[in-house]
């Protein structure tokens, strides 16, 4: 199973994104080995709109279950559940922080959006 | 011909001269006022109503049991209207922008057209000038689909002037679009300045021939006539800076059936206009 955090750099030492939708990238973790995968998150930075679904497009297309991310809104929310990702909202400190807390079963799986959309 | 009054910088006078240029055009023009998200222009009016239709874009709607997950449509569409999963495809009407991609590149014909409101447009007169506006639905957040529709009523043969939205973002380009003159009204303010550059910058972009009219004149500086000079943008009319003005404005009611002096300056607008529309473009 591999987890997905919003990253404001490329590995571990990285603060975690608190935006999911424009956060410069994503880091794709093996929980088990702490082997990691930067994925450039560009594409969704320079939409117009619609940045949270590509950026859940790109979090689902790298095969993870589980994203870690400061704020998600409803599209990209709705988006990564119909993909069954497990959202967790209001993860700060660096991406390894957020891995080892989320391996100690610190968070809990948001039920809906954190935050709302900007277009209604 | 086709006039569109625009501005960069709202709040610096399109509608008191889109208003006032259509009352006194009078025969054979056509008002449409293009600010979609807030139109104001009937305000000024008065205007009996003839008709109202509700407007509709296409969206596409999909046929899960033709879709075979190949992720196409999600790959076309620009605005991420439309995510195609392994399992699902889903689809948000409200990023929607109708250009038709997604339903151009499925290959299993698995989307339907479906339709979502985006406003009305309703269609009366004053005198004997046409009047048409649109009015957005509450909520609704694309503009240019419901100002086509409103341009749709423009009729070959009358003056038609266009009441422009403010800025120079999606609305603005489709409202200057197919114009055959563009009117810029600034005041003579940095500010002024600063969104006049952008506004004309678009109307070189779309290359359809300006002017400048300067309104407020008396406050500020002369940076934006001292701009224009070396542009060589025609300036066509410098509207004074007085409290008559703002007190027929503010009572509704419109200039040039007020003051004798606007009708003058209405008719040097349009000779000027149709001067250099004569002689080609600057």
């Amino acid at each position: 199973m591999k987890i997905a955090v919003s990253a404001q750099g490329k590995d571990l030492d990285a603060s975690v994104d608190p935006r999911f939708g424009r956060a410069p990238y994503f880091i794709i973790v093996d929980p088990d080995t702490m082997e990691y995968e930067a994925v450039d998150n560009k594409q969704s930075l320079n939409l117009p709109q619609g940045a949270g679904v590509q950026a859940a497009m790109n979090v689902i297309n790298r095969e993870a279950k589980i994203l870690l991310t400061g704020n998600c809104g409803p599209k990209a929310f709705k988006t990564l559940k119909a993909a069954g990702v497990d959202v967790i909202t209001g993860v700060k400190g660096t991406v390894k922080e957020a891995v080892e807390k989320f391996k100690r079963g610190e968070y809990k799986v948001a039920s809906g959006p954190s935050v709302q959309s900007h277009w209604s | 011909m086709i006039i569109t009054i625009a501005s960069g910088k709202g709040g610096t006078g399109k509608t008191t001269l889109s208003t006032n240029l259509a009352c006194f055009l009078r025969k054979d023009t056509q008002l449409l006022d293009c600010d979609v998200e807030e139109p104001n222009a009937h305000l000024f009016l008065d205007i009996e109503w003839d008709t109202k239709e509700t407007v509709k874009t296409v969206i596409p709607e999909v046929d899960e049991d033709r879709c075979s997950h190949c992720g196409e449509c999600g790959e076309i569409c620009q605005f991420k209207a439309i995510a195609p999963l392994e399992s699902t495809v889903l689809v948000f009407p409200e990023l929607c922008h109708s250009c038709g991609g997604c339903f151009l590149v499925c290959p299993e014909d698995a989307l339907r057209e479906g339709l979502r409101e985006i406003g009305v447009i309703e269609v009366g007169h004053f005198n004997t000038t046409e009047f048409v506006h649109g009015k957005l639905r509450i909520g609704e957040a694309m503009a240019p689909p419901l100002i086509k529709k409103v341009k749709e009523k423009i009729q070959p043969g009358k003056i038609a002037i266009l009441d422009a939205p403010p800025g120079t973002s999606c609305p603005v380009v489709n409202t200057m679009m197919d114009s055959d003159y563009i009117v810029l009204v600034t005041e003579p303010t940095p500010f002024g300045l600063h969104d006049l550059k952008l506004a004309v910058g678009l109307t070189k972009k779309l290359n359809i021939p300006c002017g400048i009219v300067i309104n407020r004149y008396g406050v500020g500086d002369t940076r934006v006539e001292q701009w224009a000079q070396a542009q060589g943008i025609p300036i066509l009319l410098k509207i004074p800076f007085d409290r008559k003005v703002a007190e027929i404005y503010a009572e509704g009611k419109l200039l040039a059936e007020e003051l004798p002096e606007w009708a003058e300056m209405m008719r040097d607008l349009m000779a000027k206009i149709q001067n250099q529309l004569g002689k080609g473009s600057f």
